[in-house]
């Protein structure tokens, strides 16, 4: 049986990180699943808002849930920081009535956030099964050494994200082991890469970076693997390019034999 | 007729900033049966209870309603002030307009209307009050201390000095509690042991202290005065009265991976044990999930060894029931479980402990004897940083919301005490604000900082690692405004403390009330600190909440204070307002008796007279001795019988329909 989740790709996705969602979808494919894009999906707004009184900014988030409410009522999204504005914003409009009356009568709408928005990684372990997974694995990544870099926006505010243990994260790493490879647990997997500080700060960057991948090749890592595309820009960027960083949905797509498809 | 005074408090401001006190008074005075009504500034005070008792003189009045504070506050204070006049005392009513009134109320307006409605809700209650008369009630002259930690001890010494038996019950094999368990104390630097095991001897010794070590109570009935209660003695395995403490038990016994609890669970120890040398009682006990013999019927070595013949496998818990005036909880606290702060790293790594797995390493009969090593493998640690407040002011949800009070102090101390000893081993303090208020207690830590050159960061951790072969420490300087990657060997986590898992089932048994971080509640925070709101119960040590031993201590006197000044009355004056059953309207259903908590209700078969039918009817009595006047069976009785006395019925409808009005 397919099953059909509205998608929302985020605009990185349609351009620097185009490997990120063209080997989402392959996989999704070939495990049974239908990703429908939203039709009329707008930036997330790249940043959620610190401020409470600031209700443009979230807009974009809220029609997209409010549009994955009319169909089906469950949005998957991929790239790091759209899921962790979209998280939120939804958080918000279940939460906070100030926010939610502001946005619903801003765009004429009644939205309260009963959207299910999921992470690709949470539907590959929730709605699949990483034992499905395991069993539809054609090309098992034997012997490679990967370790899962979570970054930030994923997990924190962990109360908010509600996505694993923000101090001792495991969905990656039981991915890893899904796709057949072995997972390397290093202490700063879930630590920040430098995010955009990198624009301002290079050198504060650099820094951040190069203690994660130190961290990682001293545990044994030789390759890594991400879902955030500014955290695979920082990691390849600011580092020594020593290290293979790649997103997990080309791990995946190579494992179900689908990458050349 | 009733002839009612109207008192109105302003309470300084605390009352009169948001009600408008005058005018209450002007519209108490239009009232029916009202014939004085004035306000006055503090109502409880000399001059302010001469206002009324003159009045009541003056104007024959025979009720009155004071409109002040809550009853818990000062209801004994004005009905002492009634009866100094010559009224009953139970012919005062209380309106409170402060807690629920003025306290939260902004608006003066809003306020102002509210207290009236109060009190005229009170003085609806009093024209149908009626004189009631106290009884008496006998008191047993023992205590019970529940806990034999320093608190426990220091109460029960202080109650036994003065002439008077008390009972420890001590939920481990032995006393001594936390405080047995530290190496020195502050800001003395005395050792902990040398000063606590002789008042555990004189405990042991003393002929007026009975202790029930390896117990836990049971069941408590009764009320101030009169507690019965129920205590379950463990098994030990060992007979207490035969065992010698000689020890040859313990170095026969095969089966030695328990782990041993006094030295939390760093080291190992066999199946039958004595917690430590010092420990009272000197007598052994039976891990009986570890014991070989008990187990598997194999074995039985410590019987074979033992002169004295004290092992007996078959033994089983046995339960004694015994008679009390007053109680004093005692049962002190725990470090909180570190599982929601995985950022230290301390369930994988040896090399991160707690606080007071620290104290027992440093002690001379620690697991280590003494000597400062890496758990991990032994070494000699050349840098070590301690962590504040791990779990204690935290906001996020995981740990205690509440300052643990004592870990800066000890943090200094075992920072200085590791100087001292180790002069090569560097020591960092991560805090967020060092509180070291107290009776040479800044002293203190400025000579850590300043002779012993500890370096004290401000700030947070936030994450510990291990790498190779040391921790990595991940904080910032909050001075410095910088990030620390710090290279350590040890972590101390100042873990917070949390009271004993068994004090909210004992407070529940008590009916003592327990705050929302289950400490037990105080009668009032600054007059009233060491009794429970709860007649006859008492509080002692950090039960109460976080308290270090000077001040445990000294809490432990003033409970024992309490206590004697209890035991050594004769009589109680019993509270007069106590359930009655009307025999016309009760049908004997039983319901009231069985919601009664304190079994004060029974049945009789009378011979009634209902209106010329002469029958035999099965009617509640209720033994008014007994009913502490909750109240639960006057809700309950289905026909109405059950009334409590300055309670009725009728009295609670008038209220309502004042206020309804």
């Amino acid at each position: 049986m397919v099953m059909t989740f509205s998608y929302y790709p985020g605009c990185t996705l349609k351009t620097k990180a185009k490997e990120l969602d063209k080997y989402a979808r392959a996989s999704a494919e070939a495990l049974g699943i239908e990703l429908k894009e939203l039709e009329a999906w707008q930036c997330c707004g790249a940043c959620y808002p610190q401020s409470k009184d600031e209700i443009a900014t979230r807009l974009s988030s809220v029609r997209a849930l409010n549009d994955a409410a009319r169909e089906g009522g469950v949005l998957v999204t991929l790239c790091s920081a759209c899921h962790h504005v979209i998280t939120r914003v939804n958080r918000d409009m279940a939460l906070k009535p100030e926010i939610a009356d502001k946005a619903n009568r801003y765009l004429e709408i009644d939205y309260h956030g009963t959207t299910e928005v999921l992470h690709y990684l949470t539907m590959l372990r929730d709605r699949v099964g990483f034992d499905v997974i395991k069993s539809k694995v054609v090309n098992p990544l034997k012997g490679r050494k990967i370790g899962a870099y979570y970054g930030c926006m994923l997990l924190r505010p962990s109360k908010e994200m509600g996505f694993d243990d923000p101090e001792n994260p495991t969905i990656m790493e039981d991915f890893i082991r899904a796709i057949g490879a072995t997972p390397v647990v290093y202490q700063m997997r879930n630590e920040c890469c430098g995010g955009y500080v990198a624009m301002k700060d290079k050198a504060q960057a650099k820094k951040n970076v190069s203690r994660v991948l130190d961290n990682a090749k001293n545990c044994g890592a030789e390759e890594l693997i991400t879902a955030c595309p500014l955290c695979l820009y920082n990691l390849n960027e600011n580092g020594d390019k020593a290290m293979p960083v790649t997103y997990f949905t080309e791990l995946l797509a190579e494992a179900l034999g689908v990458k050349e498809a | 007729m009733q002839r009612i005074g109207v008192f109105v408090c302003w309470c300084g401001s605390n009352i009169a900033a948001t009600v408008d006190v005058e005018r209450v008074a002007q519209v108490m005075k239009n009232e029916p049966g009202v014939v004085f009504s004035t306000d006055y500034q503090y109502m409880c005070s000399e001059a302010g209870q001469a206002i009324i008792r003159n009045a009541i003189a003056e104007h024959k009045l025979t009720g009155i309603v004071v409109c002040s504070c809550s009853p818990r506050m000062h209801e004994a204070t004005f009905r002492k002030t009634a009866q100094r006049a010559g009224l009953n005392p139970y012919m005062v009513e209380i309106a409170n307009i402060r807690e629920q009134c003025s306290w939260i109320h902004k608006d003066k307006e809003e306020g102002t209307e509210k207290a009236i409605v109060l009190a005229r809700a009170a003085l609806a209650k009093v024209m149908l009050n009626a004189p009631l008369i106290a009884g008496q009630s006998s008191v047993t002259k023992r205590a019970l201390v529940i806990g034999g930690g320093i608190a426990g001890i220091q109460s029960a010494l202080d109650i036994a000095d003065a002439g008077y038996e008390v009972d420890i019950v001590e939920k481990e094999p032995t006393i001594g509690g936390k405080m047995s368990k530290l190496d020195k104390t502050f800001p003395t630097l005395d050792c902990s042991a040398c000063i606590l095991t002789p008042k555990m001897v004189d405990a042991a010794q003393n002929e007026k202290i009975t202790l029930y070590t390896y117990s836990e109570v049971e069941e408590v009935k009764g009320f101030v005065g009169n507690f019965n209660v129920k205590i379950r003695r463990k098994a030990r395995y060992v007979k207490e009265d035969v065992c010698t403490g000689c020890g040859a038990c313990m170095q026969k016994c095969p089966s030695k991976k328990g782990l041993n609890e006094f030295n939390l669970g760093l080291n190992k120890r066999t199946a039958i044990y004595i917690p430590f040398a010092q420990a009272i009682p000197n007598v052994a006990v039976i891990d009986a999930t570890q014991c070989i013999k008990i187990k598997n019927n194999k074995c039985g070595l410590c019987d074979t060894v033992c002169a004295a013949k004290a092992i007996d496998y078959n033994q089983q818990d046995e339960f004694i029931e015994r008679e009390y005036g007053a109680i004093v909880m005692a049962t002190g606290f725990n470090p909180i479980k570190l599982d929601k702060f995985n950022e230290y790293s301390y369930a994988e790594c040896p090399d991160v402990i707690t606080s007071l797995e620290l104290e027992r390493i440093m002690n001379a009969a620690g697991p280590t004897g003494g000597k400062l090593v890496k758990m991990s493998n032994g070494e000699h640690p050349h840098d070590i940083t301690f962590i504040q407040c791990v779990g204690s002011r935290d906001i996020s949800g995981r740990g205690k919301c509440y300052c643990s009070k004592i870990c800066c102090m000890y943090t200094a101390k075992h920072a200085m005490l590791i100087r001292d000893k180790y002069p090569d081993v560097n020591v960092h303090v991560f805090y967020i604000d060092v509180r070291t208020p107290g009776k040479n207690f800044d002293e203190f830590y400025r000579r850590a900082v300043e002779e012993y050159s500890v370096d004290y960061i401000k700030g947070q951790v936030g994450k510990v690692y291990p790498e190779g072969d040391h921790l990595v420490v991940q904080g910032v300087d909050m001075l410095a405004n910088e990030q620390i990657i710090h290279k350590t060997d040890m972590v101390v986590l100042a873990t917070a403390i949390e009271p004993d898992p068994t004090a909210r089932k004992i407070a529940s048994m008590l009916t003592a009330s327990i705050d929302t971080n289950d400490f037990i509640t105080e009668a009032h925070p600054k007059l009233r600190p060491v009794e429970s709101p709860t007649a006859g119960i008492f509080l002692s040590g950090v039960c109460q909440g976080p308290k270090d031993i000077p001040e445990t201590v000294a809490q432990a006197g003033a409970a024992a204070v309490k206590v004697l000044g209890l035991l050594s009355k004769d009589k109680l004056v019993t509270n007069p307002c106590v359930s009655q059953s009307n025999e016309l309207l009760c049908n004997g259903c039983s319901m009231c008796q069985n919601v009664c908590p304190y079994g004060a209700i029974g049945y009789e078969d009378k011979l009634i007279n209902d209106h010329g039918i002469r029958e035999t009817r099965r009617v509640a009595v209720v033994n008014e001795a007994l009913c502490q006047g909750c109240g639960a069976c006057t809700v309950t009785c289905p026909s109405g019988a059950m009334d409590l006395k300055g309670f009725t019925n009728k009295q609670i409808m008038a209220e309502v329909d004042a206020i309804c009005k």
